[in-house]
């Protein structure tokens, strides 16, 4: 530690001020944020018009797991996915090169290189649905209960964005990888619901394969109190494995990196 | 005009087969999509005594199973790729050509269509065996159903040939065509059989083409069509075809006008 924070300050900056030029993208933004919203509450809407609870969650508990799942996907879509597609490009194209060469450890430096900011409209419109429907739970919320919420968020963040540096790191073996974005924004959307309501294979998918349920459902969870305290050890065990494993697949494949010139 | 059609689709299917690893990943997540459908609506019949308006765990399953090979039949040149045609200047090659370039489009994505097919059969045994779908249509409803996946397929390649010609007026387009497709996702049969919408939703659904090239290929295999409800569907069809056809060279004549301000 020492220099590392001010490397990800001034990459952000440079992110922001270069994103602050296209000022018009924000309201579009906003415009397919609110469509976005309007769609998944329609849809919660009519399945709640047939039943009053589906798998044992109620239409506000309902409603915490969008607002996780629109906030997560903001985080997603402004830090980690900008920055892992241009990892993918650099090493296909071999500019690559040009991180390896910053006296830096060059995971942070790939990590951290793109920003999209006005992703994080995502962020705020997830965090207001996530305070409008705790507001309107009859369960209340403790200190202890926000506190989970928080630390398994942030887990939750932290191994969405291990999954995904996991998938690029494949770039070094398999050159082609952009499809990669698309199936995960196909897979991201069964997030939606509460991980339990699919069938045991699914879950276990959903789990071990693509962490949807670590990193949803668990903070969900926390917010309409159904989280015990061995899930939140379950939560920091999983992450502090991936973390590893992730860390160990980029230092093989930066052994596999020729380079733009080999 | 015939020949035409074959040469470019044989191109289609050509080029596309070169990519069935990629093709196949994609589909492997386009199936995510459904499934999710499937398994909510299925849970939420079991906690209705395991039916929702006539409709079975089975059903949800036989519904949501064709959903998958309409998804594919419903993919055309998307309206996002006219600003790469207008902004690379691939139009004006189109337009020296001597045929239309909607036939362009029409043929090479059927010729996509006949690898999509292949590669599709895999995937819904995998999703029938796991999901255990209901079906049993009679021989009218499985003709209906051959004709209707492509009257869809020409209607969606119509409207978004038209959607899409709205990049020559003005390039922020992403909004447009972000309220058009949630306007389709939720109006066609594709979120949820429309039967399952409230009733105002429905008579909306039935005064836009957006169940025609969804709702109905889907239904017609899987629900208790009658006949004359098969015929009427097609006719829809057919009328959507050539209202879209209209649409699409009124706009094109004015749109190539416009780009040619624009080129010079």
């Amino acid at each position: 530690m020492g220099r590392e924070p001010g490397i990800v300050r001034t990459y952000l900056r440079v992110g922001t001020l270069f994103e602050l030029q296209y000022r018009v993208n924000f309201f579009l933004q906003l415009v397919q944020s609110l469509v976005a919203l309007g769609t998944a509450v329609a849809v919660i809407a009519l399945v709640f018009s047939y039943t009053d609870d589906l798998a044992g969650w109620s239409p506000y508990e309902l409603l915490v797991i969008v607002g996780v799942h629109v906030l997560l996907g903001g985080v997603i879509r402004a830090f980690i996915q900008p920055s892992m597609q241009r990892l993918m490009e650099d090493i296909r194209e071999g500019t690559f090169d040009h991180v390896l060469v910053k006296p830096a450890d060059a995971q942070l430096l790939a990590s951290v290189q793109q920003f999209s900011i006005w992703q994080l409209v995502d962020v705020v419109v997830g965090a207001a649905v996530i305070a409008v429907a705790v507001a309107n739970l009859d369960t209340g919320l403790g200190p202890l209960d926000a506190g989970a919420f928080a630390l398994t968020l942030v887990l939750g963040a932290v191994t969405i964005y291990c999954f995904w540096l996991l998938i690029t790191v494949g770039a070094f073996w398999i050159v082609r990888m952009e499809f990669v974005a698309e199936l995960f924004n196909g897979l991201y959307q069964a997030g939606r619901w509460p991980v339990t309501i699919y069938p045991a294979w699914l879950q276990i998918g959903f789990t071990v394969l693509i962490p949807l349920a670590f990193a949803i459902t668990v903070p969900a969870e926390a917010l309409t109190g159904r989280l015990g305290g061995t899930m939140v050890l379950a939560a920091l065990g999983f992450t502090a494995a991936i973390v590893a494993v992730t860390r160990w697949a980029w230092r093989r494949g930066l052994r596999r990196y020729d380079g733009a010139s080999a | 005009m015939l020949d035409f059609y074959a040469t470019v689709a044989r191109a289609g299917v050509q080029e596309q087969f070169q990519y069935r690893a990629a093709n196949y990943l994609y589909m492997i997540g386009m199936v995510v999509e459904p499934v999710i459908y499937l398994v909510v609506w299925s849970t939420v019949a079991a906690a209705n005594g395991g039916e929702l308006r006539g409709f079975t765990a089975g059903d949800f399953a036989a519904y949501y199973i064709v959903w998958t090979l309409v998804r594919n039949m419903n993919i055309v040149f998307t309206p996002f790729g006219w600003e790469h045609r207008i902004r690379e200047g691939r139009l004006s090659g189109m337009l020296l050509r001597p045929v239309h370039p909607i036939h362009y489009d029409l043929a090479y994505f059927a010729g996509w269509k006949v690898v999509a097919i292949t590669l599709w059969i895999p995937i819904a045994v995998v999703l029938s065996l796991v999901f255990r779908p209901t079906l049993s249509p009679t021989l009218p409803q499985v003709l209906a159903f051959l004709l209707a996946i492509w009257g869809a397929y020409v209607i969606r390649t119509m409207l978004l040939f038209v959607l899409g010609m709205v990049t020559l007026w003005t390039t922020r387009v992403t909004a447009l065509f972000e309220l058009y497709f949630t306007a389709e996702l939720l109006l066609s049969g594709r979120l949820v059989p429309l039967e399952l919408m409230p009733a105002w939703a429905e008579r909306v659904a039935d005064v836009l083409p957006f169940r025609w090239t969804f709702g109905f290929p889907i239904e017609a295999l899987v629900a208790d069509l009658s006949n004359a409800e098969l015929v009427a569907g097609l006719g829809m069809q057919v009328l959507w075809s050539v209202i879209g056809w209209g649409l699409a060279m009124w706009i094109w004549r004015r749109g190539i006008r416009r780009y040619a301000a624009v080129g010079n």
